[in-house]
């Protein structure tokens, strides 16, 4: 429901928001039933394969198990990876 | 045949045992005949809530392991004459019974009651397993706190896995201030997370405790808000479509007034 006073008071910092956000977090990998230690062991072997065609920094990957909404607005899992590309290897570009 | 509905949460402390007290309290009082079960082996307290410990005398796993039938367990309520609870033991513990024999005591139950409510105890081993065994509907109380939320996420995961995958949820103790202040999270926040239908929202109320003291439901005594929203959740559970109680409406004028301009604390 919108509310007009919203506008006016601290809303994103209130305590309530902060739970909500920290809930959601977690209800990710309760959900998923994955451990960050899990997590590792996929982004560890992503990079063993993708290593081969490009360079990147190991750091700068984000792995993650998150939640995400389809066409029909229902919820689904998803596994997203962000990895900030630094350089292709030869092997990956066309040729000439 | 009657329904049979269990009554659980994960997380302890969250009032699953006031709930189901008062629901069933609640049916009562509309003519039903309510048997509640106390599924908490060892740690039996569905009995002081309703007063009526001093009347038992046989329980459950009496029941299930054929000392005595099942009529001579059932203690009839003081003031309900259509409420029954069927206490736990005090002296065993949950390995005491099995999913099966809880299968067959609700088949039994069922078959003479319109409604037979199962108090869950917390957590989700042996004990869990036992009290959702034999129930066809379930019911999650949650508080709007952090570790409880997370706690009945879990639960609603593992009921699904147990054949009961549409649970309703009842958000209890809830501070109409603290939600204003924006310090708690509110009816929608709490649903947006969880995902399931909510069935009755019961704000925090001393009437509770006070009554709890005197082990009589607070829908007896019918002024309160906890006993006006308990006796909504048991019209809903009737069928009836009311709408979750206006829980701003006990504002004072001049609260309104500091809203209307704006300098309302949210």
């Amino acid at each position: 429901m919108f509310d007009f006073f919203k506008f006016f008071s601290k809303e994103e910092s209130s305590s309530k928001n902060i739970a909500k956000e920290r809930l959601k977090l977690v209800l990710i990998h309760d959900r998923a039933n994955v451990s960050p230690k899990f997590l590792d062991m996929i982004k560890g072997d992503i990079m063993k394969v993708i290593s081969d065609y490009m360079e990147f920094d190991s750091d700068e990957i984000d792995i993650r198990i998150t939640r995400v909404q389809n066409e029909d607005s229902d919820y689904t899992s998803a596994l997203i990876a962000n990895i900030p590309i630094k350089k292709m290897k030869k092997i990956g570009k066309n040729p000439g | 045949m009657g329904e049979v509905y269990v009554i659980t949460s994960g997380k302890g402390g969250v009032g699953k045992t006031t709930t189901t007290a008062n629901i069933g309290a609640a049916l009562a009082m509309e003519g039903k005949k309510v048997v509640l079960v106390d599924a908490d082996i060892g740690l039996r307290n569905l009995d002081v809530v309703l007063g009526l410990e001093n009347r038992i005398v046989y329980d459950l796993i009496d029941v299930t392991e054929g000392t005595c039938r099942l009529k001579q367990a059932l203690v009839r309520d003081k003031r309900f004459d259509s409420l029954y609870l069927l206490p736990a033991a005090q002296t065993r513990d949950k390995t005491a019974v099995s999913p099966e024999q809880m299968q067959d005591l609700c088949k039994e139950l069922r078959e003479q009651f319109d409604y037979v409510l199962i108090d869950c105890p917390a957590g989700i081993e042996q004990g869990f397993k036992n009290a959702v065994a034999g129930a066809d509907k379930a019911i999650v109380v949650t508080i709007p706190e952090v570790s409880a939320v997370r706690d009945a996420d879990r639960i609603i995961g593992l009921l699904a896995s147990n054949d009961l995958p549409y649970p309703q949820l009842i958000i209890n103790r809830l501070r109409i201030d603290m939600v204003k202040r924006g310090d708690m999270m509110n009816i929608d926040d709490t649903i947006d997370i969880l995902g399931i239908d909510l069935l009755g929202v019961v704000p925090d109320d001393e009437s509770i405790v006070v009554s709890t003291n005197k082990g009589e439901p607070v829908v007896a005594d019918g002024n309160s808000l906890a006993s006006k929203a308990f006796r909504n959740i048991a019209k809903r559970l009737e069928g009836a479509r009311i709408p979750i109680m206006d829980l701003e409406t006990d504002d004072s004028l001049m609260d309104k007034l500091k809203r209307l301009f704006g300098m309302g604390k949210k």
